[in-house]
């Protein structure tokens, strides 16, 4: 868990201290609508969740006037650690410096189903605001009967209650809070800090982590080490498919210090020093099986439009037939992609430890330390009571670590032995198990009218999911079929597992997307802004496009204009995108170099301008990533990229000059921001590389080899 | 198993190990020091960075036999006390940050480019920070970090 006490300070609490803590002091507890989404089954955990929680929150004021959030969310990099706080500063009227998060610890904080979605601020974040306003209303109504002053004649400034009239009635929060228990549910009946009176929300603040990041103190779940604890390696398939036959261990047993562990087809080699427990694992002479997979990176596309796998209606309005009948030019394309890893820089990593009575506690780079309880309780055969998930600082997750199988085997690896077990991923384990975003392949076919409107839209995702493919263009008659997704595939459907990769789905459908909205544009003979323009009424997506292309400097030109210019929109987590590219293409090597990009976000009332910012800035490196390079090989169930030497993340070198606009728009309650502004990349590059050569480029990622390819044949 | 002797952070230390271990793991598991990440295990992500007499190293692949004798600096060993070091300094003051489990590596990278390079162009630390990898695209503020450092120990206004 993560106390970043006194904004910097990172250690660590037990139940003891918590008991403690909340022993006095003012308690609400709070939940967020299961229909507002951070309840809803996610993935496949609908089967894992325990009873459903009535509330997912607490927030606490103590003696010492200290606010402390309890929150299952956890901390990957994207800021919450600053953007909570600030909204129960905000509604309390407190310094923000006086508010301390305890995270992910499943001891402390009440049920969540995980951090994912750009949930956290979008769907907790009202409710925090609410609980937040409770408790400050709780405060001045005991301030009123301690001071006898009316509810109405106080004023809170700096936790402190105030007579609006008389300032020398004054009480504190602390001194309100303590010495006594007040537990309250929040009932969302307590007045909220109007928009416009915000004096914390709206500003940036240094992250509370900073210090611990920048020093090495910041703690991971690989630096958890409980007295004793070994290192734990363990006997993995050559390729996904493959089943252990046999196992001879003597060599390794043989080593000093090593123990192993056999249990079935799990078999672990341990030691205190991980450098040894590698050198061990090498001595262990397995055999497995050959898979059964026939399928790698290149026949997955037809195996994927093969299989047999239901589709199922996503979105439909009018007559798509009567459409298509309507329409002068009929525009059809299939975009294919491949499968991305998630790679965040920490692997998964768990630390096990079982204590005398029997309780496990582990320590997990995850983002669903909840859901993972009862995964851990399950494969131990106990009750999800007798499993703590302790969640510190997580070394990105990008959805990669809403799975999270390595904690599972730290606890199991833990009770066989005895002592507490770290496990701790190698890289080649991490593109192993990865949970990729999926191979797509997506088929658009669409019609224009005389009048350059969009009549027609029939479009058909297979792998990607549905999520990003909401038709906001208004076109009369359309259709969206998908087969496959994310979550919740058939077996056969993919040759390992996918899930959840930052905006799931998400990237493929708006590439594709806005991918044959651009040539349509060009179809039309149009600048790819003004046909977009024309085909929306959507006024908040055209305010977004209006504002990206001032700041852009867009001028309007249809494509190819030769200028290398691009533009794609989207709508992701409730949160309008539009990004604008430039690019430059050297014919001789195929290699795209993107110049500069621009971003422009409608996120509702922002609350951290520089949190939401500093993710916009990530999404556009990340996404350079699956645009331009990333793509997981494969072949009969073996993963052919298993460390960087062959597959390549965005690298410094090849940032753009990044600018980022967040519009104004105080009517709107915060939307989510994690994942928006990636939902576009590749579409932006796409149609610049089209804008600067003529040439449609219809596979991600864009491979130097892929476009030579493709501008060899068009260009 | 052989003694060896190096300085860790000013701090004469002995190790008694087999002298094939790399560095990485004496530093995390023999002596505590979880500063320094494992990402990769071969040398190409960069979080595993520390300061072999002064210039940057990638320690999970720096066998001990190497370090007999020399001068190995941490993140942790950046700080004076309190006092952040000025590439400290500057990473916190343009959250050249996100999950932070690059961030050691960036940091010492970062400290061994300016004191190989104490003026560099912004091409420069770019191409100086090259083999960092960071997946939370937090390059941008990495960037402005390093050059505000090197202008603030130029002596320069930042």
């Amino acid at each position: 868990m993560i106390v970043p006490e006194g904004w910097g300070f990172v250690e660590t609490i037990d139940r003891r201290d918590f008991l403690k803590l909340t022993s006095t002091g003012l308690l609400v507890a709070f939940a967020v609508k299961p229909a507002d989404g951070a309840l809803r089954p996610v993935w496949n955990f609908a089967e894992q969740q325990r009873t459903p929680p009535d509330f997912n929150a607490f927030l606490h004021i103590g003696a010492n006037g200290r606010v402390t959030l309890f929150v299952g969310k956890i901390e990957m990099g994207q800021g919450i650690i600053t953007g909570l706080p600030q909204i129960a500063a905000e509604q309390l009227n407190v310094p923000i410096d006086r508010v301390d998060c305890v995270m992910g610890d499943t001891d402390l904080c009440p049920f969540d189903n995980g951090t994912f979605g750009s949930l956290s601020v979008w769907r907790l974040g009202p409710v925090l605001h609410a609980a937040a306003a409770e408790a400050r209303a709780v405060l001045v109504q005991m301030a009123s009967e301690k001071l006898g002053v009316p509810v109405a004649e106080l004023t809170v400034k700096d936790g402190v209650v105030v007579s609006r009239t008389d300032a020398s009635k004054a009480v504190s929060y602390g001194d309100l809070a303590g010495g006594k228990k007040i537990e309250r549910r929040y009932e969302g009946q307590a007045a909220l800090a109007k928009v416009s009176e915000y004096t914390i929300i709206g500003k940036s603040y240094p992250r509370p982590d900073a210090r611990a990041k920048v020093t090495g103190k910041a703690t991971y779940a690989g630096d958890m080490v409980p007295k004793g604890a070994l290192h734990a390696r363990i006997v993995r398939p050559p390729a996904h498919g493959a089943k252990l036959t046999s196992a001879d261990t003597s060599a390794a047993e043989k080593v000093p210090g090593v123990r192993v562990v056999k249990d079935g087809d799990f078999v672990a080699v341990l030691h205190a020093h991980r450098d040894e427990a590698d050198q061990a694992l090498k001595l262990v002479k397995a055999t497995f099986t050959p898979s059964p997979s026939t399928l790698d990176h290149e026949n997955i596309f037809a195996h994927l439009e093969a299989v047999d796998v239901p589709r199922r209606q996503m979105e439909a309005a009018g007559d798509v037939a009567a459409g298509e009948k309507s329409a002068t030019q009929m525009i059809s394309a299939k975009y294919r992609k491949g499968y991305v890893a998630h790679s965040p820089m920490e692997t998964h990593s768990a630390v096990a430890s079982v204590a005398a009575d029997g309780k496990v506690t582990v320590w997990a780079g995850t983002q669903t330390p909840f859901p993972l309880q009862t995964l851990v309780a399950r494969a131990l055969k106990l009750a999800p009571e007798q499993v703590r998930i302790i969640t510190p600082f997580v070394g990105g997750g990008f959805g990669g670590k809403s799975a999270s199988q390595q904690a599972i085997e730290a606890a199991r690896l833990a009770v066989a032995v005895g002592t507490p077990v770290r496990v701790v991923w190698s890289r080649e384990e991490e593109f192993f198990f990865d949970t990729f975003d999926p191979a797509a392949v997506i088929s658009i076919r669409a019609g224009l009218d005389g009048a350059k409107r969009i009549v027609s839209w029939d479009n058909d995702i297979i792998g990607s999911g549905g999520r990003g493919a909401a038709m906001f263009y208004a076109v009369p008659n359309h259709r969206t079929m998908t087969k496959g997704g994310w979550n919740n595939n058939p077996a056969g459907m993919h040759p390992f597992a996918v899930g959840p990769w930052r905006a799931p789905g998400a990237n493929a459908n708006v590439w594709a997307r806005e991918s044959h909205i651009d040539t349509m544009a060009a179809a039309a003979g149009m600048d790819p802004v003004e046909f977009r323009l024309l085909n929306l009424k959507n006024p908040r997506m055209q305010r977004v496009l209006e504002v990206c292309a001032r700041k852009f400097g867009w001028t309007p030109k249809p494509g190819p204009s030769r200028r290398g210019f691009g533009v794609a929109l989207g709508e992701d987590a409730g949160t309008y995108v539009v990004n604008m590219a430039e690019v430059k293409v050297d014919p001789a090597t195929g290699a795209i170099r993107v110049v500069r990009v621009v971003c422009a976000q409608d996120m509702g009332v922002v609350v951290n301008p520089e949190g939401a910012t500093q993710q916009m800035e990530g999404c556009i490196m990340m996404g350079l990533g699956y645009v331009l390079a990333e793509e997981v090989r494969f072949r009969n169930g073996e993963v052919l990229d298993r460390n960087y030497g062959s597959y390549s993340l965005p690298k410094f070198s090849w940032m753009p000059k990044i600018e980022t606009v967040l519009l104004d728009n105080p009517d709107l309650p915060s939307q989510g921001g994690g994942e928006p502004a990636i939902v576009g990349m590749g579409a932006v590059i796409a149609n610049a590389v089209f804008d600067a050569t003529g040439v449609r480029i219809t596979q991600l990622p864009m491979t130097p080899a892929r476009v030579k390819a493709a501008l060899g044949k068009n260009g | 198993m052989k003694p060896i002797a190096f300085t860790l952070n000013g701090v004469a230390r002995t190790v008694t190990v087999d002298e094939n271990r790399d560095l990485l793991w004496v530093l995390r598991d023999d002596l505590g020091y979880t500063g320094t990440k494992f990402g990769c295990g071969a040398s190409f992500c960069g979080a595993c960075t520390v300061l072999l007499d002064g210039r940057e190293v990638r320690s999970c692949v720096t066998p001990m036999s190497r370090v007999a004798g020399r001068k190995v600096v941490t993140v942790e060993g950046l700080a004076q006390g309190d006092k952040l070091s000025p590439v400290q300094e500057a990473f916190v003051e343009h959250v050249g940050f996100q999950c932070g489990f690059c961030t050691s590596g960036m940091v010492i990278g970062a400290t061994a480019l300016l004191e190989a390079n104490p003026k560099p162009t912004r091409a420069q630390i770019i191409q100086g920070l090259e083999r960092h990898l960071c997946r939370c695209g937090a390059h941008l503020r990495v960037v402005d970090a390093v050059e505000s450092a090197a202008r603030k120990m130029a002596g320069g206004a930042k």
